[in-house]
């Protein structure tokens, strides 16, 4: 399988990340290169396996429901980029306030 | 202040140092202080050096010293940690610029455990960007280097680890494995380095990879100091489900005994006879191989085909599982926020575009797509299937035999800049890799040297173990570290 530079623009769009032209020009050479090998997974005949999740038996985990400590709010807020009234401050998300 | 030598000591013998009040912690803190302070800067393996924190944990156990008090483990022994670890008192970087300023809120399970058996934090690691590299070069503030020749790379994606341990710096240090990212830097700078077992060691702490295939280890300069910190930090921790509680067990006693009589060594030999092997490389892992069956242990071999395929496996499972624990580096609790953004889109996508360097993009990019729409049972759900073949041919092979060996990796510490293209990077850790994604444990232990360009470079012997099997491995590592009785000390301790 191979990428387009649309594709690769749909994956960044998808993961987030704010790409330059250049970037996703060698982002589209790289990943094919990688597929490239990657793909050679197919050769395996794998359809009557079953899938690892986990490398070792994982299965529910509880404690007594008692309260603990746990992250203090300044902990918490100690490295927020911004911050108010003790709350991650963002961008307004919802439109027509009159303090936008 | 008297020059203690503690680049050349052990873990047991520091410990014993102050016990026996020949120095003090102070001394040993001020003394490891000061050796970070002169070649740090050419070895470039600290983020950031923690004397405060190194001389408080002195004083401690100067004080119970002094009341006669009875001394942890590793009582007064300089240590580092990746900085993919956190502790309070510190930044944890993760050697990113989106994590630049990051004050750590909590501590790490492991080094906190590490702590508390004695000893003095030195400092936090350099390490290749969120632990993605083989070599050190995609941190954000320039790589460590390899103290067997500074124009080489130390490996990774533990680069600051190895570097910090094979130049002297720290007796031990803390890394982690999520492809090779201990054992190969430990081959590439003569240091014992041991991936363990997958919930052996509690990840709490430790900023997530793969959550997946990720554990936390050791690097020393011995077998035994590697036994000593395992002890230390393994163990049931509520902050991890997937830790596991095992009984109680003597690793330092295994490591000690180095018993291998009747002990059953498969040389993986398809993997062996990789292209892309160096001569000097297989050579040495055949010699040690040889030693181990003069130790009494019988050696035959075994192949693992499906193995050739765990490169594939893990560049979509370990990119996959990436993308995912990535996305929590959103400019919006923590890290890097771009500024004046038009809206929270515009703010996340150039927070992470400004924060993230070229490989992190490159794994989120090919995670991304590995899970997309389309995509993921051609990608994901054949990887997590080659996933349970790999771990089924480990289970068979271990019927048969107790360890198994291979190189830690196909060639020696290679120069900076010689592996520009992805790919061939990636394929640096075709020997560590299939553990991860079965699970079990490994260790990497020098074997030997090759000579390039007029340079000695160390080699490593992967010794592979069962699930829980790490004393075994300890034992084999430590018979052949006695046999062979290599000077493991790097040009910048040696001098």
């Amino acid at each position: 399988m191979s990428l387009s530079e649309s594709e690769v623009r749909h994956v960044a769009m998808l993961a987030r990340l704010a790409l330059t032209d250049e970037e996703v020009a060698s982002l589209q050479g790289d990943l094919n290169s990688i597929l490239g090998h990657i793909d050679t997974i197919q050769q395996l005949d794998l359809a009557s396996v079953p899938p690892t999740a986990h490398a070792i038996p994982v299965t529910n985990v509880t404690r007594a429901d008692v309260v603990v400590p746990g992250l203090s709010h300044e902990a918490a807020l100690m490295n927020a980029p911004a911050e108010q009234d003790g709350a991650f401050l963002i961008p307004q998300i919802v439109g027509g306030g009159d303090d936008a | 202040m008297s020059d203690l030598n503690l680049a050349a000591r052990t873990a047991d013998e520091i410990r014993s140092l102050v016990a026996s009040r020949e120095a003090s912690a102070r001394e040993v803190a001020e003394s490891a202080i000061a050796r970070v302070e002169a070649i740090d800067g050419d070895v470039h393996a600290f983020n950031q050096v923690t004397p405060e924190l190194a001389f408080a944990a002195a004083d401690k156990i100067d004080a119970m010293v002094a009341a006669g008090d009875e001394l942890p483990p590793l009582a007064g022994v300089p240590a580092a940690f990746k900085d993919n670890m956190n502790l309070l008192g510190t930044r944890t970087t993760c050697s990113s610029r989106i994590l630049a300023n990051y004050e750590s809120a909590y501590d790490c399970t492991a080094v906190a455990r590490l702590i508390n058996a004695g000893v003095l934090p030195l400092g936090k690691l350099n390490m290749d960007e969120f632990a993605f590299g083989s070599s050190g070069e995609t941190s954000a503030w320039g790589s460590a280097k390899n103290p067997w020749d500074l124009g080489r790379v130390p490996g990774g994606s533990s680069a600051g680890s190895a570097a910090a341990v094979a130049s002297g710096m720290a007796t031990v240090t803390l890394g982690s494995d999520t492809g090779g990212s201990i054992r190969q830097p430990g081959a590439l700078t003569g240091t014992v380095a041991l991936k363990p077992t997958y919930g052996r060691v509690s990840r709490y702490g430790c900023v997530a990879f793969a959550s997946s295939l990720d554990q936390i280890g050791p690097f020393s300069r011995s077998v035994q100091d590697s036994a000593r910190v395992l002890e230390a930090i393994s163990g049931k921790d509520p902050m991890d489900a997937t830790s596991v509680e095992r009984p109680a067990e003597r690793f330092v006693a295994a490591a000690r005994n180095a018993d291998v009589s009747g002990m059953r060594v498969g040389i993986v030999r398809d993997m062996l006879d990789m292209e892309g092997v160096t001569p000097s490389v297989r050579a040495s892992v055949l010699a040690a191989a040889a030693r181990l069956e003069a130790m009494g242990a019988t050696v035959g071999e075994v192949d693992l085909p499906t193995s050739q395929h765990g490169l594939a496996a893990y560049y979509i499972i370990g990119p996959a599982e990436a993308s995912s624990n990535l996305a929590r580096f959103d400019g919006i609790r923590y890290g890097h926020r771009a500024e004046h953004p038009t809206d929270t889109l515009d703010l996340y996508m150039r927070s992470r575009a400004e924060g993230f360097g070229t490989e992190a993009k490159r794994r989120i990019m090919l995670g991304t797509y590995a899970l997309s729409a389309g995509y993921y049972d051609a990608y994901y759900g054949q990887a997590q299937k080659a996933r349970t073949l790999i771990a089924t041919e480990f289970t068979a092979a271990f019927e048969k035999f107790d360890v198994l060996l291979t190189p830690t990796s196909p060639q020696v510490a290679w120069k900076f800049g010689e592996k520009s293209d992805p790919l061939t990077m990636y394929l640096a850790d075709i020997y560590t890799i299939p553990v991860n994604l079965a699970g079990n444990c490994a260790i990497s232990v020098p074997c030997g040297f090759a000579e390039e360009d007029g340079v000695k470079l160390p080699i490593g012997l992967q010794i592979i173990g069962d699930y829980f099997a790490e004393a075994k491995v300890f034992a084999a590592a430590a018979a052949i570290e006695r046999d062979l009785a290599l000077d493991m000390r790097s040009p910048l301790v040696a001098g």
